[in-house]
C-alpha cells in the first residue's frame, strides 16, 4: 500500500509538469509580444518594459520556465501585474468561500444522488425510475448559471427565504455565512447530482443481476441489506470514479456560480483578472485547481482498495 | 423514407431531440426573416422595456430588441457547437488512432492529454482567451483544445482493444501496411462511438461558450450570443428578469435537444445499454 501510494504520487508529477508547461508556455505561444498585449492599449513604453521585467520575458524560455517552476514549487506564484500583491496572498484571501461552496456541494450531491440512483435501480422501469431519469437528463442539460438564476429568483425574490446574492464570511457568524451559500450550493449541485445519480443507477443495475445477489436473496437477506450492504458496496468503484472526474465540472461550475451569486471567491478573482489581463493570477488559479483535481483523483485511486479489498497493488 | 420513420418511432428521444435541433438550426439560418428588428440597433428611448407586442422579449439596457438578439444568438451557439464538435472529432481521432497503434507515441501523447484533462474546461479556455483578443475564432480554438483529449482517450482505448481482434491480426499477417490497417480496419469500427461522443461535445461546447461569454471571457460583446445577452442583463436581473430569462430558456432547450439526441444515438448503437441507462 505504502509503495503504491508513493508510486502513484510520483506518477502525478508528469501530469502537473504538463499543466505547468501549458499555462506558462501559453505566454510565448500567444500571437504577438505578450508584454505589449498584457499592458493593454493605453500603456506607455515604460509600462510595457515593467511588465517585461516582472515576467522576465527578456530571458530565454527554458531559463525563465525553470526559474518560475522553482518559485512555484516553493509557493511563490509571482505577483499581480495590476496591484503588485503576491498571487499566493490573493488566493489565500479569496479561497474560503470557493472551497466551502465546493465541499458543501460535494457532500449535498453525494447524499442526494446515491439514494436517488439506488432507489431508481431498485424500482427499475417503474414510474419512480422513469421520473428520476427524466429529471436527471433535464438537470444535466440546464446550465449551472441558469439553475442559479431560477433558484435565486424563486427562493430569494419570490419566497424571500434566503438572501438572493452576496456572501457573508465565517467571522460574522457561522449560520449567517452558510445561509448565503445554500442557493449557490444547490445550483452547483444540479449537474453533479445528475451525473452521480446516472452512474449509481447504471452500476447498481449491473450488480443487482449478479449471482451473489440472488444467493443473498434466497438465503433470506432483507431488501434493505441487499441494496445497501451487498449491492452498493460492490458498485462503489465506478461511482467514486465519476465523483472524482466530476470535480472538474464542479470547478468550472464554481467559477460561473460565483458570478451569478456575487461571491468574492477564486472564480470572481479569475473573472476580474481576465478583464484586467492580469495573467499571473490566472496562472496561479489554474495551477491550484488542477493540483486539486489531480489530488482528489489520487485519493480516489487509493480509496479503490478500501471499497474493494480484492484489488492488489 | 419508411425505414427512417420506423427507426424514429423506435427511438423517440432521437426524434424529439432531432426535431428541436432542426427548428433551432432553421431559426439560425432564417434569423433575418424571423426577427424584423436589427439586433444591434440602439434605441435609448426604449431602454429596459418589458416584453410587449412590439418587442416580444423586451429590450435590454441599451434599448436593443432582445427577441432579435436571441434569434441571432442561435447562430453563434450553433456555429461554436458544430465547429468545435467537428474539429475535435477530426483532431482527436487522428491523435487517438496514432497513439493507440504506435506504442512509442502513446506514452508521450497520453501524458500530455492527462495534463490537459486535469485543467477544467472553462479555466483552460480562460487562459487562452486572456492572452488573445476576444473573437469567435479564438473561443472556438480554446474550447476545441479543451475537448480534444476526451476524443483522444475514447479513440485510443477503442484502437487498443481493436488491435487485438483476429481480423486485424489477419490483415497484418496478410501484409497490410500499418496505415492501411489503421484507416481501413480500425477507424471504421470507431465511428459509432465517435458519433455519440461528438454529439455530446457539441452540447458541451455550446455550454462552454455561453459560460465564457457570461463571465466576460467569450465572444466580443458586439456579437449577440446567448451568454453575452445574459451577461448584459446581469446588472438589472432582479427587477427585469426577462433580459436573462429568454436567452437562458433557448440555451437550455438547445443543450437538452442535443443531449437527447446523444442519449438516443447511444441507445440505438448499443441496445444492450439502452435497457439499463
Amino acid at each position: 500500500m505504502f509503495a503504491y501510494t508513493i508510486r502513484r504520487l510520483i506518477l502525478t508529477l508528469p501530469v502537473m509538469l504538463v499543466v505547468a508547461l501549458f499555462v506558462y508556455g501559453l505566454l510565448d505561444l500567444a500571437p504577438g509580444d505578450p508584454a505589449v498585449f498584457l499592458a493593454g492599449e493605453e500603456a506607455s513604453l515604460a509600462d510595457i518594459e515593467r511588465i517585461r521585467q516582472t515576467l522576465g520575458l527578456d530571458q530565454p524560455f527554458y531559463y525563465r520556465f525553470f526559474l518560475w517552476l522553482f518559485n512555484v514549487v516553493q509557493g511563490d506564484l509571482g505577483a499581480s501585474l495590476f496591484t503588485g500583491i503576491p498571487v499566493s496572498t490573493m488566493i489565500v484571501q479569496r479561497m474560503a468561500p470557493t472551497f466551502t461552496l465546493m465541499i458543501m456541494t460535494l457532500c449535498v450531491s453525494v447524499m442526494i444522488a446515491i439514494p436517488l440512483g439506488a432507489l431508481a435501480a431498485w424500482r427499475h422501469n417503474r414510474v419512480y425510475d422513469r421520473g428520476v431519469m427524466m429529471i436527471a437528463v433535464l438537470s444535466f442539460s440546464l446550465p449551472t448559471f441558469v439553475v442559479g438564476y431560477i433558484l435565486a429568483w424563486a427562493v430569494g425574490i419570490e419566497l424571500r427565504w434566503l438572501p438572493v446574492q452576496g456572501y457573508v464570511p465565517f467571522s460574522q457568524g457561522f449560520w449567517n455565512s452558510v445561509k448565503t451559500l445554500i442557493l449557490p450550493t444547490l445550483a452547483l449541485s444540479s449537474v453533479y447530482v445528475a451525473l452521480i445519480t446516472r452512474i449509481t443507477r447504471a452500476t447498481l443495475l449491473e450488480t443487482l443481476s449478479q449471482d451473489y445477489i440472488r444467493t443473498a436473496r434466497s438465503k433470506g437477506v432483507g431488501n434493505k441489506n441487499i441494496l445497501f450492504r451487498h449491492a452498493l458496496k460492490n458498485s462503489a468503484i465506478p461511482i467514486i470514479t465519476v465523483i472524482g472526474s466530476g470535480v472538474a465540472l464542479l470547478i468550472s461550475g464554481a467559477v460561473v456560480t460565483e458570478t451569478v451569486f456575487s461571491i468574492p471567491g477564486l472564480g470572481r478573482l479569475t473573472v476580474d483578472a481576465i478583464l484586467r489581463r492580469d495573467y499571473p493570477i490566472i496562472q496561479g488559479v489554474i495551477l491550484l485547481f488542477s493540483f486539486l483535481y489531480v489530488l482528489v483523483n489520487l485519493i480516489i485511486d487509493l480509496l479503490y482498495r478500501v471499497f474493494d479489498p480484492r484489488i492488489k497493488y | 423514407m419508411k425505414p427512417m420513420f420506423t427507426f424514429l418511432r423506435q427511438h423517440p428521444t432521437i426524434a424529439v431531440g432531432g426535431f428541436l435541433l432542426l427548428l433551432l438550426i432553421l431559426m439560425a439560418i432564417f434569423a433575418p426573416w424571423i426577427a424584423s428588428n436589427d439586433p444591434m440597433a440602439l434605441s435609448p428611448i426604449h431602454r429596459a422595456r418589458v416584453p410587449s407586442e412590439r418587442f416580444f422579449f423586451g429590450t435590454d439596457l441599451l434599448g436593443r430588441d432582445v427577441f432579435a438578439r436571441v434569434v441571432y444568438g442561435a447562430r453563434v451557439s450553433l456555429v461554436v457547437g458544430f465547429t468545435v464538435a467537428i474539429l475535435s472529432a477530426l483532431i482527436g481521432t487522428f491523435i487517438g488512432l496514432v497513439s493507440g497503434f504506435f506504442p512509442w507515441v502513446d506514452a508521450i501523447v497520453m501524458r500530455i492529454m492527462d495534463g490537459l484533462m486535469s485543467i477544467p474546461t472553462i479555466l483552460l479556455a480562460i487562459a487562452l482567451i486572456a492572452l488573445t483578443r476576444a473573437s469567435l475564432e479564438n473561443v472556438i480554438i480554446a474550447i476545441t483544445i479543451a475537448e480534444v483529449p476526451r476524443v483522444v482517450r475514447l479513440i485510443r482505448s477503442l484502437a487498443l482493444s481493436l488491435r487485438e481482434q483476429p481480423y486485424v491480426e489477419a490483415a497484418i499477417a496478410a501484409g497490410a501496411s500499418p496505415v492501411r490497417v489503421v484507416f481501413k480496419h480500425i477507424f471504421p469500427n470507431t465511428i459509432a462511438a465517435l458519433t455519440v461522443q461528438t454529439t455530446y461535445i457539441c452540447g458541451l461546447a455550446i455550454l462552454a461558450e455561453a459560460s465564457l461569454s457570461f463571465i466576460g471571457a467569450g465572444v466580443p460583446p458586439s456579437i449577440p450570443s446567448w451568454g453575452n445577452i445574459m451577461a448584459e442583463g446581469r446588472a438589472l436581473w432582479q427587477i427585469k428578469p426577462h433580459m436573462i430569462a429568454f436567452p437562458a430558456l433557448f440555451l437550455s432547450i438547445t443543450i437538452l435537444s442535443i443531449n437527447m439526441l446523444g442519449d438516443g444515438l447511444r441507445d440505438a448503437i448499443d441496445p444492450r445499454m439502452a435497457k439499463r441507462l
